[in-house]
């Protein structure tokens, strides 16, 4: 194969070359099924999580004792749980719940990440000490950082937003650190000191544009991992505290009448799959059109 | 060789470092005092104080530290407020059941996943590559405690083929052990194989792409051969890596999945220690996994030596 | 040439890439005898890599590449045998070096190991022979210390030790045509003295046919008996190394003499360049192919093909006006 590359492509001036890369970046782009397939599954979600609520005639902790444990059937398409609460509402508002911590936890971390990756990419000594504190951070588990961190700060839906900021900030920060290095070693950002720009004016307007890509990639994968995180928290009771809707709360019931009640694990464990596979498959696509040359080992 | 193990050992002084003084943060961050959270609203004052004292709590903060990392180094991390015992003695006992379904859940990746992965560079290209890629790309997006309680649901519930909870030690008999730890380790392993197939597969076909395979075919090896002599140990080394990194991972979802199958191992005791508030069981079961996973990437690591000639006698 | 050890016959090479076919090959017949040293020049891309490997049937003949034509080795005829059979050919009756000896050379066995696996490949010999052998092949080739040598890793030798090996390896089974993808290419220049030396003095004491891929007219002239000349995946010249460089018929190939440094040439005039650049082979011109760069191209050139003449002593030039140009 790479030689072939080399027989087609050597003999080509320059210009055409990159003309023909960009044409194929867009035409990567509309037909990339992984990205079309991902934007979709996360648009769906969108719906649920935000119209879902307006058009379903049941509140997510209204109680309806007479019909508790339903199966799925008109009334209640997913069923109802031990307090005779409508599972579709349920999962529609856990929905919200997941996207919103999801959402929090991504803006943060990205923001934490961009500034922490950026100045430690720039300052050496910072550099040193800013990775030792990400190394450490990073090799104790996420998960179990984050339990403990729950265990410190007790469960609540910011004190998730905040366990898991601090979990998977160092993850962004080294992405972003990792190309700016790249982009700092370029010719052109010593050609800017030269002519006298300020540390600041380098790292903002001319490193940090450059590494948004890899951030919003990797930021995407994230935003399904905080998913997968908070579900797995909430799940063992560690999370989103009780009477508030989360799909990890509902598998916690689920799992308790598993023998009664399949549709109470099934369905929100098919939500928490599709938003993931949906995410993930965003973010590979993202990474295919923007950055292809991290994916050369898979074509 | 010998250097490059030295400097690789005490590369992990500054990480072990950050890890104790943000595991050692834990009880700090707790808003209020923290005797008081653990013994509830009804303790009274004076319990509150002898807890205090008893924890530490009020000596300087510095001097609490140096007392904690002097104690975890010499395997001492302190006594369990709710169970009667010390927290070592708390992780031995849970360690077990949590070891073993994290290695059955490896063994069970692996024996499915490298090949898995090896068959689709080899066929790259063709429905049997696009399937099972496609399937593993599912599996990846399916957490373990999810599949586990899907499998939990079809095949302990509805088919009733599989015991849907609880452990027996190897001591009763391998066979008794594994029934107990059948489904719990297929869960776990799913993504571990997913990740360790798709890393198998690309990591084969840029060894495939490379001269020395060329030459391979060259001199006439069968291709049977050229996959499985030349390219896997090549492209194993990456693999290597993935696979090290996720035991670490797979410890970790170990603590999640025995939740769900009510394994009494290490993810028991901490769920456990959460909810008491017995924060020296939930510093000490971090901290010791921490360890492991650390522990684990470094024995990775080394083994690159051993696999790859060129790290073994390059000076690094 | 009675009786050619080798026999390309109107032999294309079509890749199937992202940009649809591309004919990398196109119709290159040409023969070799045994125990003649054949040279094959042209710049990158011109196929005479792909014609090498084609005929050592390497490409994935799956997906990527499909063959016309044919080529007789030893009046069999191989490019359509099953690979299964092709398999037995290669390293054992024909085999091939590359130009990248380092990366040719598998990082994690020794090289005793790869050059024994060869000899077990084709010989039944117990592991003791062949590492036996593999030592005195090492020997053969001039590696120092050759029992030390066998267990070492590639990495731990120089890159013209590394050919060495590469030729070692070879050779181990007394093939009777080695293909030399550009051997001396990524080595230094008294390294690639040494690596020349070598295969004609294993040509002479083996007696195997060489087939010697380069771009380097300077190897050609001190190594073959006959050249072959490729543009843009065709053959456009075959002559001897005598006339290649006395009387060069083609107009490429005349400006790849002319761009040769003489050392006794006059320094103030700048070195004639062959002017324009290669096409790429996706957008080929259906006339002369050189005809885009050719200082002598006329409307005949520029609208119809012309074929491989067979002019008279075993010459065959590619050319409407080579006899005017003269």
């Amino acid at each position: 194969m790479a030689l072939l590359k080399k027989e087609a492509s050597f003999t080509q001036e320059m210009r055409s070359f990159r003309q023909r890369q960009k044409k194929l970046l867009l035409r990567r782009f509309s037909s990339s099924s992984l990205f079309v397939t991902g934007a979709i599954i996360f648009f769906l979600l969108l719906v649920l999580a935000f119209i879902g609520p307006l058009v379903i005639p049941y509140g997510p902790v209204e109680m309806e004792v007479a019909n508790r444990l339903q199966a799925p059937s008109m009334s209640h398409l997913l069923g109802t749980d031990e307090f005779g609460r409508d599972l579709l509402s349920r999962i529609a508002h856990g929905a919200q719940v997941s996207l919103w911590v999801g959402l929090a936890v991504t803006v943060i971390t990205s923001f934490l990440g961009l500034v922490i990756g950026l100045y430690s990419s720039y300052y050496r000594v910072l550099d040193h000490v800013l990775m030792r504190i990400s190394d450490g951070l990073m090799s104790i588990p996420g998960v179990l950082l984050a339990i403990a961190l729950m265990a410190a700060l007790g469960p609540s839906t910011t004190n998730v937003i905040i366990a898991l900021s601090i979990v998977f900030t160092p993850n962004i920060a080294r992405v972003v650190r990792s190309s700016a290095l790249v982009i700092k070693e370029q010719t052109y950002i010593e050609a800017m000191h030269a002519q006298g720009a300020s540390s600041f004016r380098i790292i903002w307007k001319h490193i940090a544009p450059n590494t948004i890509s890899p951030l919003i990639v990797q930021a995407t994968f994230i935003f399904a991992e905080t998913i997968i995180t908070e579900a797995a928290l909430s799940f063992l009771g560690v999370g989103i505290p009780a009477p508030d809707p989360s799909w990890g709360n509902i598998l916690y019931d689920g799992k308790l009448l598993v023998f009664q009640a399949w549709w109470m694990v099934v369905f929100p464990g098919i939500m928490i799959v599709l938003s993931v596979l949906g995410l993930n498959l965003l973010g590979d696509g993202l990474r295919d059109v923007i950055d292809p040359h991290a994916t050369k080992g898979k074509k | 060789m010998f250097a490059y193990i030295i400097k690789r050992i005490l590369s992990l002084i500054p990480v072990l470092f950050v890890v104790s003084v943000v595991i050692f943060s834990i009880i700090h961050i707790t808003p209020g005092d923290p005797a008081a959270i653990i013994l509830g609203q009804e303790a009274t004052q004076e319990q509150i104080e002898s807890l205090s004292e008893q924890l530490g709590l009020n000596e300087p903060i510095i001097e609490q530290y140096t007392n904690w990392v002097m104690g975890a180094l010499t395997g001492d991390l302190g006594t369990s407020y709710f169970m009667r015992e010390t927290v070592e003695e708390a992780i031995i006992n849970h360690l077990g059941p949590t070891l073993s379904l994290a290695i059955f859940a490896e063994i069970f990746a692996l024996i499915i996943a490298i090949p898995i992965g090896i068959i689709a560079a080899y066929r790259r290209g063709s429905w049997l590559d696009q399937s099972l890629m496609g399937i593993s790309l599912l599996g990846m997006a399916v957490p373990s405690f999810i599949l586990g309680l899907l499998l939990m649901l079809f095949v302990g519930v509805q088919l009733q083929w599989l015991p849907i909870g609880g452990y027996a030690p190897l001591s009763d008999g391998l066979f008794t052990h594994l029934k107990f730890l059948i489904l719990p380790a297929i869960s776990l392993g799913a993504i571990q194989a997913a990740l360790v197939a798709r890393m198998t597969r690309a990591s084969m076909l840029e060894v495939l792409n490379s001269n020395y395979i060329k030459t391979a075919r060259a001199k006439g090896v069968v291709e049977r051969r050229v996959i499985l002599k030349h390219a896997f140990r090549n492209a194993f080394l990456p693999i290597l890596t993935v696979i090290g990194q996720s035991f670490g991972t797979l410890i970790v979802g170990a603590v999640v999945t025995e939740t769900i199958f009510n394994i009494p191992g290490i993810g028991q005791l901490i769920i456990n220690s959460v909810e008491r508030r017995d924060y020296p069981v939930i510093q000490g079961v971090v901290l010791i996994v921490t360890f492991i996973y650390v522990f684990i990437n470094l024995i990775v690591d080394l083994l690159y030596g051993v696999i790859d000639p060129r790290v073994r006698l390059d000076k690094k | 040439m009675t009786n050619p050890l080798l026999e390309v016959k109107n032999l294309r090479t079509h890749f199937h890439t992202e940009r649809g076919r591309v004919t990398a090959v196109d119709d290159v017949s040409f023969s070799i005898a045994p125990g003649e040293i054949v040279g094959v020049v042209g710049e990158s891309g011109c196929g005479k890599s792909v014609t090498s490997q084609s005929i050592m049937r390497l490409f994935d003949e799956k997906r990527l590449v499909e063959y016309e034509g044919d080529i007789l080795f030893n009046n069999e005829s191989i490019l359509h045998m099953p690979q299964k059979r092709m398999q037995k050919i290669r390293g054992n009756d024909m085999s091939m070096i590359f130009q990248d000896p380092i990366s040719s050379l598998n990082p994690v066995y020794t090289v005793g190991d790869q050059i024994a696996e060869t000899i077990r490949l084709h010989q039944k010999v117990t592991k003791k022979q062949a590492h036996q052998k593999a030592v005195e092949m090492l020997r053969l080739t001039g590696i120092p210390a050759p029992e030390k040598r066998v267990n070492e890793f590639p990495h731990q030798l120089s890159g013209g030790m590394q050919q060495r090996v590469m030729i070692a390896m070879a050779l181990s089974c007394q093939p009777s045509l080695l293909i030399a993808d550009e051997p001396t290419t990524a080595l230094d220049v008294t390294i690639q003295a040494q690596i020349l030396d070598l295969i004609r003095d294993l040509n002479k004491d083996m007696g195997m046919a060489v087939m010697f891929i380069t771009h380097d007219l300077g190897v050609v002239s001190e190594l073959c008996s006959k050249v072959i000349v490729m543009y843009l995946g065709e053959i456009v010249e075959i002559t001897d190394t005598e006339s290649l460089f006395t009387n060069p018929l083609h107009p490429y190939t005349k400006g790849l003499i002319q761009s040769i440094p003489q050392l006794d040439g006059d320094r103030k005039d700048s070195l004639p360049v062959i002017e324009g650049t290669v096409p790429s082979l996706d957008q080929v011109p259906n006339a002369c192919r050189f005809s885009t760069r050719c200082p002598f191209a006329d409307e005949l050139c520029k609208q119809e093909h012309p074929v491989l003449e067979h002019d008279r002593d075993e010459k065959h030039v590619r050319c409407w006006h080579y006899k005017k140009i003269g």
